[in-house]
């Protein structure tokens, strides 16, 4: 008896919160794994458009395997999500249309998104070196290869090789100098005997305190912590400047193959590469704009300007099953 | 799962073989072992203290040391290292006083790992010690006494094995929790098979590669189960009726202070320092900013899916239980031990495979629709409460079957048959003989699927209608960004929900008695 009850309750539960229901006029549902400094853009779109915007939060891996799994009943018509490599997978999966944009080609450079227009980058993040203002001269740093170099045995913090912003790193490494250079430059980081700490956030901090000395995490977090506090003794530094120049990554967004709001999908993603979504994209998150006409903001700034690695970021995805393997073939944990 | 295996990666099986495969197994047999022990001494030392002795809190601690089970296991770890990492306070303080090269040992390694889920998990023992060594205490301590033992003595030679088959469901509860873990083992960098399939999974695109890695996992979970067996032996514990309430011995002097001194720092280093360390953080954020974040809505729907899963899963355990109690064949306990193994196997590899069949019978649904009412219809079942449920159900079923059991198997069969030749029913036998007795074990079971569904996430995350989060979900969106003042109230809210049924037993407990 109870148990029909609770059965009854079940689906009387499923019913009132109610499945996903879209393709209702005037709305745009998004499945996201980027849960971060999107909002007032959002609401923003929603003023000026009269569009009302649905999201779902989730992991990218696990919102991929939701998509895949709806097929043609899916009620996203938007994925949005961080990591070139994610958007990538997504798209190779078929899970993404192509979206022939003039606005959307002119407002993102041509290496942040899609050759063939499934996805486009939306925020821009630089994963390079930071270092303790107070130990060390930035004269002593040059590049990620570098990082192998003997004089920084013990001295070097680095996230494990499973973070996905070091797969996409490791990544484009291997499409600019192959597997075999790869893997030695990854050994060296190794053999210098990395402190390994599991969030960007804990690695300064880390290189703060004088556990290490230099480290490697993206931009962003650096920014947030300067922001609080700008006394910290953590400097940034542009790998690479010299060489491929410094890596970069993304999160995008691209339309799904059966969207139900492909117009209003596409009105979103234009928007938000636009020059209004784009300023406000660069002082919440503290992350670089796509989009060359945004200014990025103060603390960001005072890095001053650098050469980005212009490999388009489709690399990410296409080496990073390689990379995954390459680390742990390097004793990379 | 085991459709995964129609393809097997044979390269990354190759590839795992060749680097990592022998250093994964020994990790997480280490933690598994490690976890197992630790709950066990832990869990069965404190509850034994608390119920045979009377020291200074105890009345407190018996049902305070519960508290560390609503605290999800990676937020117990962070708070840890925030202590005590090099940059944090404690050790920043050390090398002030002691000079610049004093270190603690790295909390990043097998034995943090094994003592923070120690310090989570080891309650599991503890629920079920205690019930136990009340249910058998005073009559086995009076015998032993009358025996010429020593209370001490008579613990290890008597009341110890008489709760042994519920010391093995704690331990194997912990275990499985341990093996299932990602939160954690991710933080400190510790490498696990769990910790091998989200690599897989996310740093190669191969989710089919990732759950055969996961099956790996279903062996220990069997190994872990078999020794759970062994552990409880073949005898039969049970008990007569209602056991009399156990006489506890005061203590005095040191032997008091000792007591009260190893509950005080288990309890606070497992639950104090945590919630102190969210309250903290919590308080980082600028007061307006606090005020602005209404979570009542967070509360309220974690609560509502709290409740229906305790009470979902709950009944299922008890139907399951009950079922193998009458008919006690190989099919209904073979059937019972597999539908247990949801617990051992990391959250995200279950929320998938629940959302294949889910999505499949839900497309299926739709095209029949689309046949027979001629109109076109949106998915029902993907994305709703109910397959949410379900996933939990998948999930949690060993929880509460663990206890259910346990609890059964403590009645005299006798009973049963009394029963049944004053021409009781099925169902009245039910009702009138073995739901009463085992009110203990059952409040258990609802209590902790109640704080497991709680702290669940990656399920809920993927099978969720819109519009439904909860708290876990919350937590999870901030952290990922190391966003940490802004999860803490919504941790403590998980804390302070995960409180509610644990303290409604305690009360419903003590009113018992």
């Amino acid at each position: 008896m109870r148990l029909t009850v609770a059965i009854l309750l079940a689906v009387l539960a499923a019913v009132v919160t109610g499945p996903a229901t879209g393709g209702a006029a005037g709305e745009v549902v998004i499945y996201s794994a980027r849960h971060y400094g999107q909002e007032p853009a959002f609401d923003e779109f929603t003023k000026k458009t009269g569009i009302q915007i649905k999201t779902l939060n989730g992991d990218a891996g696990q919102i991929f395997e939701r998509l895949r799994a709806e097929g043609d009943k899916t009620p996203a018509d938007l994925l949005l999500t961080v990591d070139a490599g994610n958007l990538w997978n997504a798209a190779r999966a078929g899970l993404l249309a192509p979206v022939n944009s003039a606005e959307l080609a002119r407002n993102v450079p041509a290496h942040l998104r899609d050759p063939e227009g499934r996805w486009a980058g939306l925020t821009m993040r630089a994963r390079t070196i930071v270092y303790n203002s107070r130990k060390v001269n930035p004269g002593e740093l040059s590049t990620y290869e570098a990082l192998g170099d003997p004089k920084w045995k013990g001295r070097l913090c680095l996230r494990t090789s499973g973070y996905i912003y070091n797969q996409s790193l490791l990544a484009t490494l291997i499409r600019r100098h192959g597997e075999p250079r790869t893997e030695e430059i990854v050994r060296g980081w190794v053999a210098n005997q990395p402190t390994l700490i599991n969030g960007d956030t804990k690695i300064i901090e880390a290189i703060a305190a004088g556990q290490c000395d230099v480290g490697l995490v993206n931009s962003y977090y650096l920014a947030r912590l300067l922001k609080k506090d700008p006394a910290m003794p953590v400097a940034l530094f542009w790998a690479n400047q010299q060489t491929t120049g410094t890596h970069v990554n993304v999160s995008g967004a691209g339309v799904t193959a059966h969207a139900k709001n492909r117009a209003n999908a596409v009105r979103l993603l234009e928007y938000l590469s636009g020059l209004e979504a784009q300023q406000m994209f660069a002082d919440v998150s503290l992350e670089f704009p796509v989009n060359p006409k945004a200014e990025v903001n103060a603390i960001v700034k005072a890095w001053g300007p650098f050469k980005q690695d212009d490999l388009n970021v489709a690399a990410a995805g296409e080496f990073q099953a390689a990379a995954t393997r390459l680390a742990d073939r390097a004793g990379y944990k | 799962m085991l459709a995964s295996w129609r393809h097997p990666a044979r390269e990354v099986w190759q590839h795992l073989w060749q680097t990592q495969l022998w250093e994964l197994l020994g990790n997480t047999l280490l933690l598994a072992a490690g976890v197992g022990a630790g709950t066990l001494v832990v869990g069965a030392g404190l509850a034994w203290l608390v119920v045979a002795y009377d020291f200074p809190g105890r009345r407190v601690f018996e049902w305070a040391l519960v508290l560390p089970l609503a605290m999800p296991a990676y937020v117990i770890g962070f708070a840890f290292l925030a202590m005590f990492d090099f940059a944090g306070p404690v050790q920043t303080a050390l090398r002030r006083l002691a000079g610049p090269d004093v270190r603690l040992p790295d909390l990043r390694s097998g034995w943090g790992v094994v003592l923070m889920m120690t310090l989570v998990f080891y309650p599991y023992v503890f629920v079920l010690a205690r019930v136990a060594f009340r249910e058998h205490g005073r009559a086995a301590l009076e015998v032993a006494r009358s025996l010429g033992h020593s209370p001490r003595r008579a613990f290890l030679t008597v009341i110890l094995p008489l709760a042994r088959p519920s010391l093995a469901a704690g331990a194997a509860l912990a275990m499985m929790e341990a093996l299932a873990d990602f939160g954690t083992v991710s933080t400190f960098g510790y490498r696990t098979l769990t910790e091998a399939v989200y690599r897989v999974w996310t740093g190669m695109f191969d989710r089919a590669a990732a759950t055969q890695v996961a099956s790996l996992l279903l062996v220990l979970v069997l190994a872990v189960l078999g020794l759970e067996r062994a552990l409880r032996g073949r005898r039969r514990f049970t008990r007569a009726a209602r056991a009399a309430e156990l006489s506890r011995l005061s203590l005095r002097g040191w032997h008091a202070a000792a007591a009260s001194a190893a509950c005080g720092v288990v309890l606070a280093l497992a639950f104090v320092l945590p919630v102190a360390e969210l309250i903290g953080w919590a308080l980082e954020l600028p007061a307006a900013e606090r005020a602005r974040r209404g979570f009542g809505g967070l509360v309220a729907s974690t609560f509502v899916l709290a409740a229906a899963s305790a009470l979902l899963v709950g009944t299922l355990a008890l139907v399951l239980a009950y079922a193998r109690r009458l008919r006690p064949s190989r099919v209904a306990s073979g059937a019972a031990q597999f539908a247990s193994m949801g617990y051992a196997l990391p959250g995200a590899v279950i929320a998938v495979g629940v959302l294949a069949p889910v999505a499949w019978v839900d497309r299926a649904l739709a095209a029949a629709a689309e046949v027979t009412l001629g109109h076109r219809l949106d998915l029902v079942l993907t994305g709703s409460a109910a397959a949410v449920l379900f996933a939990y159900a998948v999930r949690f079923l060993a929880v509460g079957y663990q206890t259910t059991e346990t609890a059964l198997a403590r009645i005299p069969p006798s009973l049963d048959e009394a029963a049944r030749s004053l021409g009781v029913t099925l169902r009245g036998a039910l009702r009138r003989v073995h739901l009463p007795l085992m009110r203990g074990g059952i409040l258990s079971s609802l209590t902790l699927i109640w704080v497991e569904t709680i702290k669940e996430l990656p399920a809920t995350l993927l099978l969720r209608p819109f519009g439904l989060k909860t708290l876990a979900i919350e937590v999870w969106e901030r952290t990922s960004e190391s966003l940490w003042a802004e999860a803490a109230l919504p941790a403590l809210a998980i804390v302070g929900v995960g409180l509610v049924p644990l303290l409604l037993g305690a009360r419903l407990d003590r009113g018992r008695r």
